[in-house]
């Protein structure tokens, strides 16, 4: 960001960029006095597109039904509601002022399905993370010390698949899935490979650094979801202390409050918000994001699926659990966050307390996981409950009387500012994910500006919080690429949205050996030469070239 | 004699009539006919209430002759469709009171998510009919298709409280995750009645097509004709000489089954001992 905090000022706009000045008589005037202006928002983790996600809407018609949007003269029709249809996906970004979403957790087998559906979510930048964390080759070239072996084929894998970043979910325990098992902690071996989770996390996040990539390992921690698993995460924070250069994050964990339960069983489930808190505001070498939990009916999805069996076993709701061959597993249990539950009630929070207590926005970003924690449509009310103290107080009357006695939320008297809002939703997000352009507003920026029809000189956001949530629900103007898409919380310009992927240049060609063209044909059911997307199958690429140290 | 004439009087006093103006070739989707959105409306804002036929937006005087027979509505708001409606859905959607009287059959949705009131159909009712309600009472004088007080596709919550009365047959899965209130069917049902019960009563008279209550975790169906065979994962618990529903003592004997036990279900499935005699061999289990 650009250290400007409620100044006047003009921004000019020219060819879809930030720049220094322009022809005050030729060019079209947004009058955005008495309002914010922020950069586009930028969400670095929402399951937004791919076959988890269209699975899910297969899975649930009753979401859909009643939430429905009929077409208008510029937009398709589309429904909600956790797992809303690609074109209302964009469409809803827009009208909260997002202008860049990334898609985490994408199986390799299921790029082509992916980028498809990522194509056709309109007025957003896009990304996607292919899982590596138990991809076959990783665990055996990292089993065998390969590390530069490694790294060129993450290379070859972000091009074949247009990823972005490495994503890793329950390192080792989707490959145990496959049967039918799990690692209890990161020195659990995985069988039939014999390599530790440990060393999946180590040696990817070296293979990261090796290929220069713009984001950092971004991981689903071990244990998710289980009472105690904070001490997983905190572990898996450490492991790769060594490994990050000052100043520089090595390490994302992601959806950290589902990684951040204390207790030995869900009875004496509790908050371990504080220790990891209290960890990350003294090291620099990691970022989080909050998964909030919304009480309301959602669809949960993740590639671990060990836990979501396990949630399926917790809530006899219907399920779909699914090991895409030698990549990751998958499954997807609709789940409802009630305010009664005292689980529930403490997942509230805990992403609440992570927020609030880690110091630096910079390192904890906003998210909900959608669809996991709630739809993202939610984002206004999460603002709302981070800058308003009065919001939390209101919600946590309404709460499990026991989890509010546990919740830390009534002893942290913090409240965010609008300038530390837009650090947690747009200006840190994109910093963590290394996109240059986007969440801020210098020159040179891609003209994604987001304005919001709020006086921050009048309106106190701690106590007209409603205010403050009805105003990010509807964006006064969003500002994709230099042209106005939004106009009052509805569409005025439908526009496509570029597709990012990291171009990693290696010193020598990558090659693909035989032994790989080998194993495709007897493990895959994709040929070798099927496998790879080409540049132009995606609607607009925007590949990032960077330069690698292999 | 005169208080009661008055009370039907007053129960039956017709405000309402539709009669439609041609034969519906495509289905006419009609939310709007329901007591709640006639009420206070004028005759002319009843013509010009939006619906749909097929793809194609019309007014409900488009398609409908109405005929307003007092300017003041009261409590007993009542609705009367004369003529062939059997293309016409969601008739009484959302309803939460007053009566609506269908004179021939109605098409699927009938009913949808009521709230309160009567619907009365001296015809046939298609699918659907009662599915999410939860409150009012429905009686079908004719038959009724499937899904009878089911609940919408891939959902849990299926009719949570109500009446539905049918005086013909039903259809396949009547009662699908049905959570509360009572379905009476006086002839014979088809397949799967009670799927994914939670609560509630299914009281059929008539004969059962089999597969009664698969995956129903509790609640109560009672069938006092023929079944063919009861699912293999229920268990014999006990033979009844009659059963209660709802305040009315069925005279018996009944076997009670207990299940689904593949669901960890404790739903009570009654079947008439004397109208199935196949069953026997079930009594040596007791």
């Amino acid at each position: 960001m650009n250290r400007i905090n409620g100044e006047k000022m003009d921004i000019a706009i020219k060819d879809g960029k930030i720049v220094e000045k322009v022809d005050e008589k030729k060019a079209e005037v947004v009058d955005a006095s008495r309002m914010i202006v922020m950069p586009g928002g930028v969400d670095i983790h929402c399951h937004i597109a791919g076959a988890e996600v269209n699975s899910g809407r297969i899975l649930r018609p009753e979401d859909h039904f009643k939430d429905v949007e009929a077409k208008t003269a510029l937009t398709r029709s589309g429904v909600g509601y956790s797992i809303p249809s690609t074109f209302t996906t964009g469409y809803r970004y827009s009208r909260m002022g997002y202008t860049t979403v990334m898609n985490p957790s994408m199986p390799p087998l299921e790029a082509r399905h992916t980028h498809e559906e990522l194509d056709d979510t309109p007025m957003v930048d896009k990304a996607t993370y292919p899982l590596l964390g138990d991809w076959w080759f990783v665990l055996e070239h990292l089993r065998d010390g390969l590390l530069e072996e490694c790294a060129a084929h993450v290379a070859w894998m972000m091009s074949a698949t247009k990823g972005y970043a490495i994503k890793i979910v329950n390192p080792g325990g989707l490959e145990a899935w496959g049967f039918g098992r799990n690692v209890k902690n990161l020195d659990d071996p995985v069988r039939y490979f014999n390599i530790t989770p440990r060393e999946i996390l180590r040696g990817l996040c070296r293979v990261n650094k090796l290929l220069n990539m713009p984001h950092t390992i971004h991981v689903h921690t071990n244990n998710l979801g289980q009472p105690g698993n904070y001490l997983t995460t905190l572990e898996t924070m450490k492991c790769v202390e060594d490994l990050a250069e000052e100043g520089h994050p090595a390490i994302h964990i992601t959806h950290c409050q589902f990684s951040a339960f204390k207790g030995s069983d869900w009875g004496t489930m509790s908050s371990g918000a504080e220790e990891i808190a209290k960890y990350v505001n003294h090291h620099s070498h990691v970022t989080l994001d909050m998964g909030q939990v919304i009480f309301t009916d959602t669809t949960t999805m993740t590639a671990d699926g060990p836990f979501q069996y396990g949630l399926y076993q917790l809530s006899g709701n219907k399920w779909v659990n699914h090991d895409v061959e030698t990549e990751t597993s998958a499954g997807i249990v609709p789940f409802r966050y009630k305010r009664k539950s005292a689980v529930h009630a403490t997942q509230w929070s805990i992403a609440l307390e992570l927020a609030l207590l880690i110091k630096d926005p910079w390192k904890i970003y906003m998210t909900t996981d959608h669809p996991n924690g709630g739809p993202f449509t939610a984002y206004p009310h999460i603002i709302a409950w981070l800058m308003s103290g009065v919001a939390r107080k209101k919600t946590m009357s309404k709460i499990s009387k026991r989890a509010r006695r546990k919740s830390l939320l009534p002893s942290i008297a913090r409240e965010l500012g609008f300038y530390e809002i837009a650090i947690v939703t747009r200006a840190g997000q994109a910093k963590a994910l290394g996109l240059k352009q986007k969440g801020h507003l210098g020159v040179g920026a891609d003209a994604d500006v987001a304005v919001y029809d709020i006086n921050p000189e009048l309106v106190d956001p701690s106590k007209k919080y409603k205010t403050a949530r009805r105003a990010f629900k509807r964006a006064a103007y969003t500002i994709k690429g230099g042209e106005i898409v939004v106009k009052d919380g509805q569409i005025v310009r439908p526009v496509f949205g570029k597709t990012f992927w990291v171009d990693v240049k290696t010193s020598l060609p990558i090659e693909v050996n035989d032994d790989i063209k080998r194993k495709f044909r007897e493990y895959w059911t994709v040929e070798y030469e099927n496998y790879p997307i080409p540049d132009r199958f995606l609607h607009v690429p925007a590949p990032i070239p960077v330069k690698a140290e292999v | 004699m005169f208080p009661l004439r008055s009370r039907l009087r007053r129960r039956f006093e017709i405000l309402i009539t539709l009669y439609p103006k041609r034969l519906f070739k495509v289905p006419v989707e009609a939310e709007c006919i329901c007591p709640d959105v006639f009420a206070e409306k004028s005759a002319k804002e009843i013509a010009t209430l939006q619906i749909w036929e097929g793809n194609r937006k019309r007014t409900l005087g488009d398609l409908f002759k109405i005929k307003h027979e007092t300017d003041s509505p009261t409590e007993e708001f009542t609705i009367r469709i004369c003529g062939d409606v059997s293309k016409v859905r969601k008739i009484g959607a959302k309803m939460s009171m007053g009566n609506i009287i269908v004179e021939g059959d109605a098409d699927m949705h009938l009913g949808e998510e009521m709230k309160g009131g009567i619907i009365t159909v001296t015809g046939n009712a298609d699918s659907w009919t009662g599915s999410m309600m939860k409150n009012g009472t429905i009686e079908i004088k004719g038959n009724a298709g499937d899904y009878i007080g089911a609940s919408y596709r891939g959902s849990t919550q299926g009719m949570s409280g109500g009446k539905i009365i049918i005086h013909g047959n039903a259809g396949y899965e009547v009662g699908c995750f049905m959570r509360k209130g009572l379905i009476k069917v006086h002839g014979d049902i088809g397949r799967f009645a009670g799927i994914h019960m939670r609560d509630g009563t299914i009281f059929i008279q008539g004969n059962s097509e089999g597969r009664a209550g698969a995956q129903m975790i509790n609640g109560k169906i009672v069938v006092c004709g023929y079944i063919p065979s009861i699912l293999p994962t229920f268990t014999i618990d006990d033979i009844r000489p009659k059963v209660k529903v709802n305040e009315e003592n069925v005279e018996g004997p009944f076997y009670r089954f207990v299940g689904d036990l593949a669901d960890g279900g404790d739903g009570k499935l009654f079947v008439s001992k004397t109208k199935n005699p196949h069953l026997s061999s079930y009594e040596e289990y007791l």
